[in-house]
């Protein structure tokens, strides 16, 4: 998913047209994206496609047979993992919104000074892997580890298991630690396009709303909010299209029954070496979050990305 | 895997679809895109490339040759001086002051051939699916010598993608290769590979994690209450079905459908009662060590560089035997320096150098005549049955047996099932 910065530009003068060579010179500079896009996202589809109609085996080669009903296999085994990615990646996101916007509101309006730092705090993560990260939360999670021992004593994660969140007296290998790991490692794709969006915002608007009576709660839910929903609807989906597919959370944080649907399509791929059965998997997440992405941006209401 | 055919994609001219919605994202007079033509241009950019004549043109070709042999390279061994080789991570004996490798560069010091060593090997799966593609398409994956574990070599072989290897090139090699390693099921008389090491697949438990109970069972790791949440499986299929099936009595070399499925079955069970709380793969180490898992299948070697730094780390041998399998070292298809891939292999086959591995990575040495060597360079591993196998120890390995394809494909959907993907 491309998102372009959208800036209300001010309309050309009537007066006069361009000229040919001016009016093509926004098709030259697209010249460079388009074949990237068509090398490396629109080439690799058509192949994917292709996979996932075939029949065969390794040592009898694969064939295009138009084999549909892979696709109907796929979902009716995978289905419950495609549920669960979905609520994980949901949960996630929500959580990162009530963590993020806080936070970006902060260093949008009040930071000051600090505002650089705590920005460039917001991306220190970044400066290690991924897999690293990921790794730090078995360490921080442990079993007998002080978090797991607060909980304990708090009986917050009694509380947690009667949900079906955690498992016994531990967090590791918990539904609720791979949403944890979710929410944390794509929190900062949260805040930063809440923040560009936020930071927009003209704070005479915060004062002539003052003006006219409004409570500072009625000017956030009428004017800062709405003004915010830019950033808000990129965040979500920055956050949730790419925590769907993950499968790194729940491989290392996880265990047997959090298994998503990445975690599937890998399986599929590199051990049973199904690859029409994890190229139609792959598909169908595309299409589910296609579908969703859709309907969520036509409810938001919002013209603008960012 | 793709075949790409010259011609079969055009770019989109004016009328497509994706064309459309660009003219009319720049024309808008916003200036700017949009959602909504961000949406158009996706919807219909998909069914612009979705042609159908695009995508039966792509097609996987069938596999070289069925237990044929590899496409013959030209050897460049005399020409160019090195050999390229992949191994897994932390196998191969490095010196800690000046990070090189003694042994490798021992051989260069002897032959005159310079070794160019990645450990880019982690996951016999990963690693499958990285090389995979060329060696269908009959090219050189850039390596002349890689280590994989023994079905991963048996299905190379199936397909053809590796050399057979020139005995006259390895006189030490045939004359010391243990007889435990001399015969397997898929490489009859060791014509295409040669052992790097052996992996006995153990049972460890960390002593605070059990509160100082032992743990030597397959049946106590799925049954003792006491382990409830703290037991791990490896994530390789044959490891821990293959030690299942042991602790039902079913023989890993000979089992059938059914028995494979009595063991699936008997996992499951242990699964839904919440007793195996992960399937991993290396990642065990870290979990044992902090007590995450007090038991779990462990392979071998690890554990005795575990019990190294922490003593609270034990390993038990089930009495109803172990898995044992190996790594071996292949020359892949059209590799350029295959004579010296053999070289190098030989050269691991000498008493020396092979103690002097033995002695770093505490792996399993299948290397005959290494005792003494070894002794050289630390007494207590020489008499570690972990690393040269007593008789006791030989008599409770089992192999698992090699799998036809589709037997590995339904197998393989069963065991994903099970760790829940």
């Amino acid at each position: 998913m491309t998102l372009t910065e959208a800036r209300p530009v001010k309309a050309e003068p009537p007066v006069h047209k361009p000229s040919t060579r001016k009016r093509l010179v926004p098709y030259w500079l697209l010249v460079p994206g388009i074949l990237w896009l068509l090398v490396f996202f629109a080439l690799p589809l058509v192949y994917q496609a292709s996979t996932s109609l075939q029949t065969g085996s390794l040592e009898a080669g694969f064939k295009v047979t138009w084999h549909f009903r892979t696709y109907l296999d796929a979902f009716g085994e995978y289905w419950p993992q495609f549920v669960r990615s979905l609520l994980y990646a949901g949960t996630a996101t929500i959580l990162c919104l009530l963590l993020g916007y806080p936070l970006a509101y902060l260093i949008a309006f009040k930071a000051g000074r600090w505002r650089n730092l705590v920005l460039v705090l917001v991306i220190a993560p970044f400066f290690t892997s991924f897999l690293i990260r990921t790794l730090a939360w078995k360490t921080i999670l442990a079993d007998g580890g002080p978090v797991v021992d607060v909980l304990n004593t708090l009986h917050i994660l009694d509380l947690t298991d009667f949900l079906g969140w955690t498992e016994g007296s531990r967090l590791l290998a918990t539904p609720l630690a791979v949403v944890c790991g979710l929410t944390y490692n794509f929190l900062p794709f949260m805040i930063l396009p809440l923040y560009t969006s936020l930071e927009r915002i003209d704070g005479k608007l915060h004062e002539a709303a003052g003006d006219l009576y409004a409570s500072p709660a009625t000017t956030f839910r009428k004017v800062t909010f709405p003004l915010s929903m830019p950033g808000v609807v990129s965040g979500t989906l920055l956050t949730f299209i790419p925590a769907a597919g993950d499968y790194v959370n729940a491989e290392l944080l996880g265990s047997t029954d959090t298994k998503m649907v990445g975690s599937v399509i890998q399986s599929q791929f590199l051990r049973v070496l199904d690859y029409p059965t994890a190229a139609a998997l792959s598909f169908i997440l595309m299409a589910i979050v296609l579908v969703m992405v859709t309907v969520y941006m036509r409810k938001s209401g919002t013209e603008d990305l960012v | 895997m793709e075949q790409f055919q010259h011609g079969r994609f055009s770019v989109p001219g004016p009328g497509d679809p994706v064309a459309n919605a660009v003219r009319r994202s720049i024309s808008s007079g916003r200036g700017a895109l949009t959602r909504r033509s961000l949406l158009r241009a996706a919807g219909g950019g998909a069914l612009a490339v979705g042609g159908v004549g695009a995508l039966s043109a792509c097609g996987i070709p069938a596999a070289g040759g069925k237990g044929g042999e590899a496409a013959v390279a030209d050897d460049f061994s005399a020409k160019e001086k090195q050999v390229v080789f992949s191994n897994w991570t932390e196998y191969m004996d490095v010196d800690e002051k000046t990070k090189r490798y003694p042994s490798l560069d021992g051989f260069t010091r002897r032959t005159g051939v310079s070794v160019k060593y990645t450990a880019d090997i982690n996951d016999n799966n990963e690693f499958f699916g990285k090389i995979q593609q060329q060696l269908h398409n009959g090219q050189d994956i850039g390596r002349d010598l890689i280590c994989v574990t023994d079905w991963l070599a048996a299905r190379l072989i199936r397909l053809g993608w590796v050399q057979k290897l020139d005995p006259a090139h390895l006189p030490h090699a045939f004359a010391n290769l243990s007889a435990q390693f001399r015969d397997p099921v898929w490489d009859p008389g060791r014509a295409h590979s040669y052992p790097w090491t052996g992996i006995s697949t153990v049972i460890a438990y960390n002593e605070k994690a059990t509160g100082g109970r032992k743990v030597d069972s397959v049946t106590q790791l799925l049954d003792d209450p006491a382990l409830k949440g703290k037991v791990g499986f490896l994530s390789e299929m044959r490891d821990s079905v293959g030690m299942t099936l042991l602790d039902l009595g079913k023989d890993p070399a000979k089992f059938t459908d059914d028995d494979y499925d009595a063991a699936i079955a008997r996992l499951q069970k242990a699964v839904d009662r919440k007793q195996i709380r992960r399937f991993t793969g290396n990642d065990y180490t870290a979990d044992l060590e902090s007590g995450n898992l007090a038991a779990c299948v462990a392979w071998a070697g690890d554990v005795v560089q575990l019990a190294a730094d922490n003593p609270a780390i034990k390993f038990a041998v089930p009495k109803a035997g172990y898995i044992f399998s190996s790594d071996n070292l292949l020359v892949p298809a059209r590799a350029r320096h295959k004579t010296n891939a053999e070289k190098l292999i030989d050269y691991y086959y000498e008493p020396g150098p092979a103690a002097q591995l033995a002695a770093y990575i505490n792996y399993v040495c299948p290397v005959d005549g290494v005792r003494e060597e070894l002794a050289k360079i630390d007494e207590e591993l020489a008499k570690s049955p972990l690393i040269l196998p007593d008789r006791a120890m030989a008599e409770l390995s089992h192999p698992f047996r090699p799998l036809s394809e589709a037997e590995e494909k339904s197998y393989e959907e069963k065991f994903a099932k099970l760790i829940g993907a």
